[in-house]
């Protein structure tokens, strides 16, 4: 099977679909790799370097789009300057693996149609586990927030890590990141590496570890509201929260000097989160750089595609940040794609298993067929899976949490344990009417003490079970005390010597129930 | 002698300190102070009983000096691998104190205190019978942890009746004891502690390794209710309170034992697990986990450490058995140092008794902040570039929760396949004491150390230690 690997066309596009790296592990998988002359240029990959890793250069663009049998390209088919359209240099029934966006181009899904294409929207490669290492869109993402905090850099007049020279003290630049998924912990990271102080606000609360993880601080507003949606993105909140959430942003505003947005709602325009009240707001000489400008902007004065200067902020609308970063963003992006086709079986087995939910979430058309969108995939399974019990009514139980209360004593409840409270209930009323008084008095000890002991031991730590035995191991030892009753009968009196073996065996309890459980708090250590 | 309100009141005291004492170890911090509570609730309930009721102190000083010094001498000297072993012994002693104290009650009839005629005889009765079972069931427990006894389920033809029989046995007997004059049946006290004694000895033998967790707790249990039991007999409220709170935490450590197995605590007790349902894997043979299993050495694993940002360590009873905490320890030191985030993910049932992993991390100064139960870590697996699982095996398998076929199916398990990479180290293929293959080893991210773990961990150790001292 034939891999074309064409130039890209779009003016300002640097990144190439194959690195001479992939190019190598692509022949490993079966493939022969044509590309075209200068592919790489703009990632500073030469020719030579893919002819030494496998590849053939195709004596014209042309040529390569009519032989190859799967095309592999960074940006969606568009008009090529010499050759017309690419959709239509596409060999007839060849495949296409590239960015599509297909929602958005419904026209050149046409197009290709009547190529009688398959093709696979490397931007429509679902987010499951399996799927991570061909995750273009992270992969991007990633670079983009790298690349914003470079950016940023550039156009930010000051250092961003704090210093004390001989000639005064210089203040750390302080950066606020909104959103905090793969591009906005890229961003945290690199500004952290170049020593700001980062902050930064997202409003699914699940991720506040991991910007805590990145060293940047989790903002929050007062609200709670939980901003999870479908596939890892976050969804659209309710007006309380964005009023909240605006209040916020306002007085950060006044205070970093950088902010970067990277919200983006999947299919929708980007939120507007910096109004131009906030800009106004910012000291002169502040940057914001707006990973939104693609889908519009989070902030009101972007200009996606360039930068606007407006009362000293530069606002930075670069639509093309992983392209600045070429030679890194082709080695990722083409290594999702040598991922893609390894997992579509390689050169020998190559096929679209419509199965396989990776393949089939990525895929727009097949053999000329529309195929997408692809149907829903299956909700989340739950995290407690319904236990093997046949009794369908009782549900699982959950497990005892950590500073637990007593209900867990009743959750196991089920018509078992109604006999048992009816039994022992029973068992006390025949106690109560037939027991000696002074038996009565010892059995409401007994079950008060058994109650405290519930409460009680629901609150210790799990870490501290081993400690915990050992010590109830030592305090039982108390059956000592019955020992001791025994011993004055005279020492002949076999009593008396049980007694004695009693209070031998029960002291070896206490003395080692307690020097051993001493002996592992003391291991215990932050 | 003491008045009898003074003594009343001085118990009060100690019980409400070993009240004290359990509630301290509810954080690790304010474990030590409970400890130190459990130990003056002891030495006012030893002091006071010593000045009230006895009056042969050299006796007692012997029996306690005794005592204190082969008490101390197991504390100091058991390792703490042995845990498991230590308290199951402890049990033992309780169990026994309990059966002598019973029999002693008996021939000592009158005494202050004790309630009146047949309740009395039932109360010892009941208390040799809990007593017994403690007794030799936490003995073969011992042995069983030792290694001494195999830890497979031994399994007699019909045991429920055995075990029923001896029960009824039991029963029967307390008829004529009942209807013996008070300190005369000698005898069929005796004989029913022998039976107990047997029953004690079939119930443990019928359970196997991986239940050894519940097990302990459960006789952790019945030495507080055999306390408990001798308090009644004796009319002292102190060993009554003590028992039923040392009852309690047994009962609720089993509790959470079972149900992080998912399994019911009568169908643990009864024994047999991975036996029964033993005969079963050759018919799921057909949906066996297809695959190869991709092996790893122990330098590929170090290259993988140096190049993840976070990294969970899951400990098994494997990483116990090879004494392998110490390197485990050194690694995440190394690793920490390089700014990788390390930390360790404990399933409930890990190693042989409750806490046990926990306690073995300690000891190696493994500090507990990063030492985390189930329910905190789960979710972080997604997030987790490379996850080492040393000695583990059923609470990380995949099929407890999608494989409907699967004996632990629906058991809670340590989700580690969702992480980037999972490092296994194992001894060979072999399947896990519950006798279920692990599809885990079989998936695309999981790779295979095989080796003694200790071997496998030093090795990835001089192998990160070679790369830190080049990097300097």
């Amino acid at each position: 099977m034939k891999i074309g690997v064409p130039k890209e066309v779009r003016p300002g596009e640097r990144r190439v679909a194959a690195t001479p790296e992939s190019v190598s592990r692509l022949v490993k998988l079966g493939f022969e790799v044509l590309i075209e002359k200068d592919a790489g240029a703009g990632a500073a990959f030469p020719d030579e370097e893919y002819e030494l890793a496998g590849a053939r250069t195709a004596p014209s663009a042309r040529e390569l789009w009519a032989q190859a049998d799967i095309v592999l390209k960074v940006q969606p088919p568009e008009v090529h300057p010499e050759l017309g359209h690419e959709a239509e240099l596409l060999r007839e029934g060849g495949t296409l693996v590239s960015f599509f966006y297909p929602a958005k181009n419904k026209e050149l899904i046409e197009r290709l149609a009547r190529r009688k294409a398959t093709v696979l929207a490397m931007d429509q490669v679902p987010r499951v586990t399996r799927a991570q290492k061909m995750d273009a869109l992270s992969s991007m993402a990633n670079i983009a927030g790298y690349r914003a905090v470079i950016e940023a850099a550039s156009f930010y007049g000051r250092f961003f890590t704090g210093q004390m020279t001989a000639a005064g003290k210089v203040p750390p630049a302080k950066m606020l990141v909104i959103g905090a998924g793969v591009a906005g912990l890229a961003a945290i990271g690199a500004a952290r590496g170049l020593g700001a102080i980062v902050r930064a606000f997202d409003t699914r609360a699940e991720v506040r570890e991991q910007v805590q993880s990145m060293g940047a601080e989790f903002l929050e507003v007062t609200i709670q509201e939980e901003g999870s949606g479908v596939g890892g993105y976050a969804k659209e909140m309710s007006p309380e929260f964005i009023a909240a959430e605006m209040a916020l942003f306002l007085r950060q505003a006044r205070d970093v000097d950088i902010i970067i947005t990277t919200a983006l709602v999947p299919g929708k325009p980007a939120p507007t989160l910096i109004t131009e009240e906030m800009v106004l707001a910012m000291r002169p000489g502040s940057v914001i750089v707006d990973l939104g400008a693609e889908q519009g902007g989070n902030c009101a004065l972007t200009q996606p595609g360039g930068v606007v200067v407006k009362n000293g902020v530069t606002i930075v609308g670069y639509v093309d940040l992983p392209s600045r970063l070429a030679p890194t963003a082709s080695q990722l992006y083409s290594s999702n794609l040598t991922h893609l086709l390894a997992d579509m079986g390689g050169a020998k087995s190559f096929h679209v298993d419509l199965d396989d939910n990776v393949v089939r979430g990525a895929l727009v058309l097949k053999d000329g067929e529309l195929m997408w969108p692809p149907p829903k995939p299956p909700a989340p399974p739950p995290k407690v899976p319904e236990p093997r019990v046949p009794a369908a009514t009782q549900p699982p139980a959950p497990l005892p949490a950590k500073g637990g209360h007593g209900a867990h004593g009743g959750s196991s409840a089920g018509p078992g344990s109604l006999w048992l409270v009816l039994g022992a209930l029973t068992a006390l009323l025949l106690a109560g009417s037939f027991a000696p008084r002074e038996f009565v008095a010892h059995l409401t000890v007994f079950v008060l003490a058994c109650f405290i002991g519930w409460q009680v031991i629901w609150n210790v730590t799990p870490a501290l079970h081993t400690p915990l035995m050992s010590v109830t191991n030592a305090i039982s030892g108390i059956i000592v005390v019955g020992g001791m009753l025994q011993l004055s009968h005279g020492i002949e009196s076999p009593v008396t010597l049980l007694g004695a073996l009693a209070v031998l065996v029960a002291t070896i309890n206490i003395a080692g129930g307690f020097l051993v459980t001493q002996r592992m708090l003391r291991m215990f250590r932050r | 002698m003491m008045s009898d309100s003074l003594v009343t009141v001085a118990y009060l005291v100690a019980a409400v300190l070993f009240i004290l004492s359990l509630g301290g170890l509810s954080t690790q911090q304010s474990a030590p102070r409970g400890n130190a509570y459990g130990i003056a609730g002891m030495l006012i309930a030893v002091a006071v009983a010593a000045v009230a009721q006895v009056r042969d102190f050299g006796l007692l000083a012997g029996a306690v000096a005794g005592g204190a010094l082969v008490g101390a001498v197991l504390a100091l000297r058991v390792e703490m691998t042995s845990m498991p072993e230590l308290v199951a012994v402890l049990h033992s002693f309780v169990g026994l104190a309990a059966v002598l104290v019973g029999v002693a009650s008996y021939l000592a009839p009158g005494h202050v205190g004790a309630t009146e005629g047949s309740i009395h005889q039932i109360e010892v009765y009941v208390g040799v019978f809990v007593g017994a079972v403690t007794f030799t069931g936490s003995i073969i427990a011992f042995g069983k942890l030792k290694g001494v006894i195999g830890s497979k389920p031994l399994l007699l033809p019909g045991r429920h009746l055995i075990n029923a029989g001896m029960l009824v046995a039991c029963i029967a007997l307390a008829v004529p004891f009942l209807g013996a004059e008070p300190g005369e049946d000698l005898r069929s006290l005796l004989i029913q502690a022998g039976i107990a004694g047997v029953l004690g000895i079939h119930l443990v033998m019928a359970i196997g390794g991986a239940d050894m967790p519940v097990v302990v707790s459960m006789l952790n249990s019945y030495s507080g209710w055999a306390a408990s039991a001798a308090g009644f007999m004796l009319g002292n409220d102190l060993l009554i309170v003590t028992g039923a709170l040392v009852g309690s935490s047994g009962a609720i450590l089993s509790i959470i034992m079972c149900r992080a197995m998912n399994r019911s605590f009568l169908s643990v007790i009864l024994g047999g697990f991975g036996a029964d349902e033993g005969k079963a894997p050759p018919k799921a043979a057909g949906s066996a986990p297809a695959g190869e299993a991709t092996s790893i050495t122990a330098a590929e694993t170090a290259e993988l450490l140096r190049e993840a940002k976070s990294v969970i360590v899951v400990p098994g009873y494997g990483m116990a058995v090879a004494h392998a905490q110490y390197p485990v320890y050194e690694i995440a030191t190394l690793l920490r140092a390089r700014g990788t985030e390390v930390r360790f993910a404990i399933h409930p049932v890990a190693g042989r008794l409750p806490g046990h992993m926990n306690v073995l991390l300690a000891e190696a100064k493994v500090p507990y902040d990063i030492v985390l139960e189930m329910e905190a870590i789960n979710d972080d697996f997604p997030r987790t570039d490379v996850v080492l699982v040393i000695g583990a095996n059923d609470i990380v398998n995949p099929g407890a929760l999608d494989d409907t076929t699967s004996p632990i199916y629906g058991m809670p398990v340590l989700e580690v396949w969702k992480s980037k990479h999972v490092v296994v180290m194992k001894r060979s293929m072999a399947s896990g004491y519950a006798g279920v293959e692990n599809p885990l080893f079989f998936r695309p991210t999981t790779s295979m150390l095989f080796g003694d773990a200790k071997k496998n961990v030093d090795a990835i150790l001089t192998s990160l230690r070679a790369t830190a001292a080049a990097a300097e």
